[in-house]
């Protein structure tokens, strides 16, 4: 006999609250929506507040483009591996550089020991662009360079390789990362101090505004500060106080919003729970709009748009049965599809080890082709509008990020908080949370602090090999250039270039002239921090 | 006078060339506090002279590097006789992040006792300190 008694009290259910905050009801129905503000800021895809997508077909009229993250070593291997990945469908390329062009220095720099071509390409003078990109096709092929304290430098190598190749700078299209202020949150590759690293964003807006009006010279970043630890509401929050403080910086010489607001995108991390994140991502987007709307009295429908790549997701992924991370992979593709996004990349299932493989970057490929082309994501825009659980959210979320940029400004705005560090002190503090969450077993990582299986440590993941020999070509190359080039014209063009560095004049037409003469992104660095100093990071944690 | 045994064990906690990932160096010097040591955090793109400099002039027990960027084994082939040179053989060396397989003995002949890869608890950490520092 195992009768429960008719009057047996309701189960008690452990309250749920999503990674913002928000407590998660077990059902949610019409009047939730209608609590929570209803569909009043929903509009049509295409239409203000564009919470349904920024066009109004979406992925019916063009899928997401698939950009996977790649680069290592030289110019002459990424430019194989970038054929591979065409090759096998692929619809964009998204740059790697290694850690010394990143921060400004060349291959033979000391500092750069052991690190060049390990973490991305190499990049040193303008003949490095011109092999990486051989035989591919600009038209065909959107471009993102992810590079941030050394993005003038490589945006102009960019643009001087397309012109040299017959494309006309005014139709060339791409995108650089470009994101300096949160390199001072996360990810870490600045160079100059915080004011004169946001004046250097504005400049390249400013020179892309008018010469390569279809390049893309920013894609603010949540990402990186989400990988720090940052929420989901922080995440949009932060990125969107960031962007407003590189349109203010270009306002104020003189553009109008129209005039660059349309080329501005953003980054976003795709790990975490699907439907807090598909709401995040249908919360910013209403929300981007109303800013640049009623704040910045935008006029043209595309600077409103929140344009974006929602990706990676480097952070849900786990050391622990990496093979697993084929099939987080493979979820936080489908939010990004659900959440219309206009790029996908995702991080390989053996990133926590190594460069991926050539085999692992064909897997995340396959998963985000299956969703065009099996799963049925392209054929409907915004398939999880009406949900009452999404739409609610979705208001609720996009409430939440409104009150975290009001709390920055009321602080003294981002720039002030980045620059003592405060918002680093913030995301770090929340970091070290929920790793011990992780270990408590609180926050639950599959394999990670459940279903662990035995041996745990042995795994067969094969090894990105790195090469001293290719370091050496590289610095080979770099002095051979070095030999070749006209160094009267480098030292007229990086003379230049200090001179309107000091003067506060755009420094992006001189750093074209010097990447043209082959001046070396070394150099170009030096000459700017020789103006601009160096960032001394405030040691906080 | 203080004895050696009565005060905090002092760790420098250090980001080894340009990497500039330091979530997992941050989130270990807040728990190396929690567990009662005393932290200094270098922040970013130490390079080895440096490491051996701060440790030297902070007179630490333990000196522990955090490398998510591939470059440990050359970074601490360079570190290696800095830190003997300063008479800091003794203390205790460990390192953190993302340290393939492979490269683990060479570490251990480099004299990094403590290897921590990704996936290590802070308990891991703060017992191997407790336990061998000198």
């Amino acid at each position: 006999m195992n009768e429960r008694p008719k009057s047996a009290p309701k189960p008690e259910l452990k309250p749920v609250v999503n990674e913002s905050g928000i407590e998660i009801k077990p059902l949610y129905t019409a009047e939730d929506v209608e609590q929570n503000g209803g569909f009043g800021f929903l509009g049509k895809p295409g239409e203000y507040p564009f919470v349904r997508g920024i066009h109004p077909l979406m992925y019916r009229h063009r899928p997401f483009t698939m950009r996977q993250y790649t680069g290592f070593g030289n110019p002459v291997q990424t430019n194989q591996r970038f054929k591979y990945l065409i090759a096998n469908g692929q619809t964009g390329l998204n740059v790697a550089f290694d850690l010394p062009t990143q921060i400004g220095l060349d291959s033979d720099d000391p500092l750069a020991y052991g690190e060049v071509g390990r973490v991305g390409m190499a990049v040193d003078s303008l003949r490095d662009f011109e092999i990486a990109f051989e035989g591919i096709d600009l038209d065909r092929i959107t471009v993102s360079l992810t590079i941030n304290g050394a993005a003038p430098q490589l945006i102009a190598m960019f643009l001087a390789m397309g012109e040299k190749r017959g494309y006309d700078a005014k139709q060339l299209r791409g995108t650089a990362q470009n994101d300096i202020l949160k390199e001072f949150i996360g990810r870490g590759t600045w160079i100059y101090p915080v004011q004169p690293s946001i004046r250097l964003v504005g400049d390249t807006i400013e020179f892309c505004a008018k010469e390569a009006p279809k390049y893309s010279p920013v894609s603010v970043c949540g990402y990186h500060i989400r990988e720090s630890g940052a929420n989901p509401v922080q995440e949009m929050a932060y990125a969107f106080c960031i962007a407003k403080a590189y349109a203010d910086d270009v306002l104020k010489r003189g553009l109008s919003i129209d005039e660059f607001a349309g080329r501005l995108s953003f980054n976003f991390n795709i790990f975490g729970n699907i439907f807090e994140q598909v709401a995040k991502f249908r919360a910013a987007r209403g929300l981007w709009a109303k800013i640049m709307k009623e704040q910045y009295g935008a006029k043209e429908p595309g600077s409103m748009w929140m344009r974006m790549i929602a990706g990676g997701g480097g952070g849900g992924l786990t050391f622990e049965q990496p093979e697993v991370n084929i099939v987080r992979g493979a979820y936080y593709a489908l939010i990004s599809a659900l959440s219309g996004a206009q790029t996908m990349a995702l991080c390989c299932f053996d990133e926590a080890y190594t460069i991926p493989s050539e085999y692992a970057q064909r897997v995340s490929l396959r998963t985000m082709q299956l969703l065009t082309d099996e799963m049925g994501l392209a054929d409907t825009v915004d398939p999880l509008a009406g949900s009452y659980y999404v739409e609610t959210l979705t208001n609720q979320m996009r409430r939440k990020m409104e009150q975290t940029m009001a709390e920055v400004d009321s602080q003294g705005g981002i720039v002030k908080l980045v620059a003592e560090g405060a918002v680093q002190s913030q995301v770090s503090a929340q970091a070290y949370a929920m790793q011990k969450d992780i270990e408590s077993g609180k926050f639950r990582k599959v394999g990670v602090n459940r279903y662990r299986v035995k041996d745990e440590e042995e795994r067969e993941v094969q090894m990105h090999p790195y090469s001293e020999a290719d370091t050496q070509m590289q610095i080979d190359s770099l002095n051979r250039i070095r030999g070749e080039r006209d160094n009267v014209r480098v030292t007229a063009a990086l003379a230049r270039l200090a001179a309107d560095a000091r003067a506060e004049r755009n420094v992006m037409p001189a750093i074209m002239d010097a990447v043209k003469a082959y001046a070396s992104v070394g150099e170009i660095t030096r000459e700017l921090a020789g103006v601009y100093g160096r960032y001394q990071e405030p040691i906080r944690f | 006078m203080t004895s050696r045994s009565d005060r905090r064990v002092r760790v420098v906690v250090a980001k080894p060339g340009l990497d500039g990932h330091d979530v997992g160096a941050k989130v270990v010097v807040r728990a190396l506090m929690e567990a009662g040591f005393e932290v200094i955090y270098t922040g970013l793109r130490q390079p080895p002279e440096a490491v051996a400099r701060i440790a030297l002039e902070e007179d630490v027990d333990v000196i522990a590097l955090s490398s998510m960027a591939g470059s440990h084994v050359p970074f601490c082939q360079k570190l290696k006789p800095l830190l003997e040179q300063a008479g800091l053989s003794g203390k205790l060396w460990v390192i953190g992040g993302n340290l393939p397989k492979q490269d683990h003995d060479t570490l251990r002949a480099l004299g990094f006792s403590g290897i921590f890869p990704t996936g290590s608890k802070f308990s891991d950490i703060v017992t191997f300190i407790r336990e061998n520092v000198r």
